[in-house]
């Protein structure tokens, strides 16, 4: 959170948030950030939040899964003692790799799913324990909150940042002194 | 926002509510006191629990040998328990994940349940390869740890390890998939006890909230978990009770041999699945008032789901049946015919009627639309199902290739004990989960009130 002087504004519609933040953006006004009940969809270009990596080392961490997956079955049956089942003896990996194939799908999926929770968790900073930044406690009920960073926007007055929230349809405009 | 779903669709969220009036409806379990009708149905699942747990302490203490197991049967109950178990959980991840990813908006109203339901299941589930084992103290053995026996390691050319890393696998990814969706609900049910000056339920639910605070960045990327989540979750939940059916699948006992099993499963897994969760929904709407949220529009749909898997489950019945006398092996044309004419016939054709037939009622709008008979078929197919398994496992081992080792099985005390414990375990965790968490998804809610919500509905005509 940076310093400085924040203007909330506070929408009962999500619709209405949108239309404000898009008349802020072609004014060239930069949204700090948007607190809402549940995801506003089609607020992302417009606020200019960047697309999340998350789905990509959700990849990443499920390739990892694998190799680890085949290096344990590797070393443990495979070169550390070689098992002699039902007259197939595991001598090979390759040959036996039919069998290995559920296993290797779930250390896929398990490194996948719980790798990419630990990222999101980080990211979000999330963990129990940490203390809410919402400014506004309605914004997780009913209510849609638009903060802009005055200082960010040194080249738009206040008043006209008001004015746009307000003829978008805004319940309440507040100054603050911090996010 | 604009919406793309047809105005002649029936609402998902009836009685015009408001974004505010589905915050209060849902939270308003938590933050009352639970009526009478809930502590009566709390202490039943509770002394249920202690039962199972005695009996389970009495076969841990005395070993399985407490069970009605012998040569010729050495998997009945426990494993017939634990397959229907697991098979019940698959029906939450099939409507958190499946139906998401087929963009499904009436699981937004069930979706949280149906996952706690998987999570309970899953525990019971996992139980009874635990205990069965006799020596539960060393059940670590399962996994590839190294070890002071010489190098032994596990075999990974076993389905029943496979077993072990699906259902650890589906488990812990089904329960943060879970978490992830509770925590802006928890925020909200946190937020409300700070406004109402509320201190230990703003202490509880701001730990369990992870201080979420709904900010663009935090919801763009929690739906992108979501998707992805749902999108591992899919194969995932597929590969458990396919591995699961692999356990009997590639064994060589005639009667479990088939390679019709992992489909079969899988589909008779979500056909018991979706039964709990419309018995469990049929009353919690009720208790907690819930019914603008779950509408007999979302009853209906979950019976069609149940028609449809259990029209598969029937089809492969008598696919079964087929294959066992065009395949020409005498065992296992005897083992079928064993099944359905033998000593244990009264089981077969109680599995027959309760999941062939009883589904196949919903055919008919009425009985579909109708909440008793919703609730009693729902019953028969739960019986069906384990019957089914019972008849799989039971049927097919006690007559094996030698006359002179015929058996019946007759479960003891313990064995009826542990299984009634695990619906107790099952219903005390369901009645303190009903409790404490917010039991539908609030925000999923709110994001499809101006899209599905009856009074958009109405002002779009």
């Amino acid at each position: 959170m940076s310093q400085g002087k924040f203007i909330h504004g506070l929408f009962g519609d999500e619709e209405q948030l949108l239309a404000s933040a898009k008349k802020l953006q072609a004014k060239g006004v930069h949204v700090h950030d948007v607190f809402s009940p549940f995801p506003i969809h089609g607020i992302d270009p417009v606020i200019g939040v960047p697309r999340t990596r998350l789905s990509d080392a959700g990849f990443i961490y499920g390739a990892i899964g694998l190799s680890l997956c085949w290096f344990m079955i590797y070393y443990t049956i495979i070169l550390d003692w070689p098992m002699n089942i039902g007259g197939k003896p595991n001598f090979s990996f390759w040959q036996n790799l039919p069998a290995f194939i559920p296993i290797s799908f779930e250390m896929t999926v398990f490194c996948a799913a719980h790798g990419m929770v630990v990222s999101y968790l980080i990211r979000n900073r999330l963990f129990p324990g940490q203390t809410a930044y919402n400014p506004d406690l309605r914004t997780t009920d009913d209510k849609f909150l638009i903060a802009i960073d005055l200082g960010a926007n040194a080249g738009v007055d206040a008043q006209t940042i008001e004015g746009i929230l307000k003829d978008a349809g805004a319940e309440e405009v507040s100054f603050k002194e911090a996010a | 926002m604009a919406s793309h779903e047809a105005s002649i669709r029936e609402p998902l969220i009836l009685h015009d509510k408001t974004y505010h009036e589905i915050t209060e409806d849902v939270s308003r379990p938590v933050e009352t006191k639970a009526n009478r009708a809930w502590w009566t149905l709390f202490s039943i699942a509770l002394l249920a629990m202690l039962w199972g747990l005695g009996c389970i302490t009495y076969t841990v203490g005395v070993g399985i040998g407490t069970w009605g197991l012998n040569k010729t049967v050495d998997w009945a109950w426990d494993i017939t328990n634990f397959v229907w178990w697991v098979g019940i959980g698959h029906a939450g991840t099939l409507i958190s994940a499946i139906l998401l990813l087929f963009r499904q908006k009436w699981r937004m109203s069930i979706n949280r349940s149906a996952e706690a339901m998987t999570i309970f299941a899953v525990i019971c589930a996992a139980l009874f390869p635990g205990i069965h084992m006799g020596r539960i103290w060393v059940s670590f053995w399962v996994l590839p740890l190294p070890n002071q026996f010489g190098s032994l390691w596990v075999n990974f050319n076993s389905p029943l390890l496979w077993d072990v890393f699906a259902i650890s696998t589906y488990f812990s990814v089904s329960l943060v998939f879970w978490y992830m969706g509770l925590i802006p609900d928890f925020a909200t049910i946190r937020d409300r006890a700070i406004r109402a000056a509320h201190p230990v339920r703003k202490y509880i639910y701001s730990i369990l909230a992870f201080g979420w605070s709904g900010n663009a960045r935090a919801w763009h990327r929690f739906e992108e978990l979501s998707l992805v989540l749902a999108g591992l979750s899919t194969p995932l939940v597929l590969s458990v009770h396919t591995i699961v059916s692999m356990d009997f699948a590639t064994s060589v006992i005639p009667g479990w041999h088939t390679t019709i099993f992992p489909p079969y499963f899988v589909a008779g897994a979500i056909f018991s699945g979706f039964a709990m969760v419309l018995t469990l929904l049929l009353v919690m709407r009720k208790v907690v008032n819930l019914e603008s949220y779950i509408t007999l529009n979302h009853i209906e749909l979950m019976n069609k789901v149940i028609t449809l898997t259990g029209s598969i489950v029937g089809v492969a019945y008598i696919t079964e049946l087929f294959i066992s006398w065009y395949s020409g092996v005498e065992y296992e044309q005897y083992a079928f015919l064993n099944r359905a004419t033998g000593p244990y016939w009264w089981a077969y054709w109680s599995m027959m009627t309760c999941n062939v037939i009883t589904p196949q009622l919903f055919w008919f709008r009425k009985i579909r639309r109708s909440i008793v008979a919703t609730f009693i078929i729902s019953i028969f197919v739960n019986i069906g199902m384990w019957f089914e398994r019972f008849v799989i496992i039971v049927t097919s081992i006690h007559r094996d290739y030698l006359p002179s080792s015929w058996s019946m099985f007759y479960p003891t005390f313990v064995d009826i004990g542990i299984f009634i414990g695990t619906l107790g375990i099952f219903g005390t965790f369901f009645m303190l989960y009903s409790r404490s968490f917010p039991v539908i998804a609030i925000s999923e809610m709110k994001s499809i009130l101006k899209s599905s919500g009856s009074l958009y509905k109405k002002n779009a005509h």
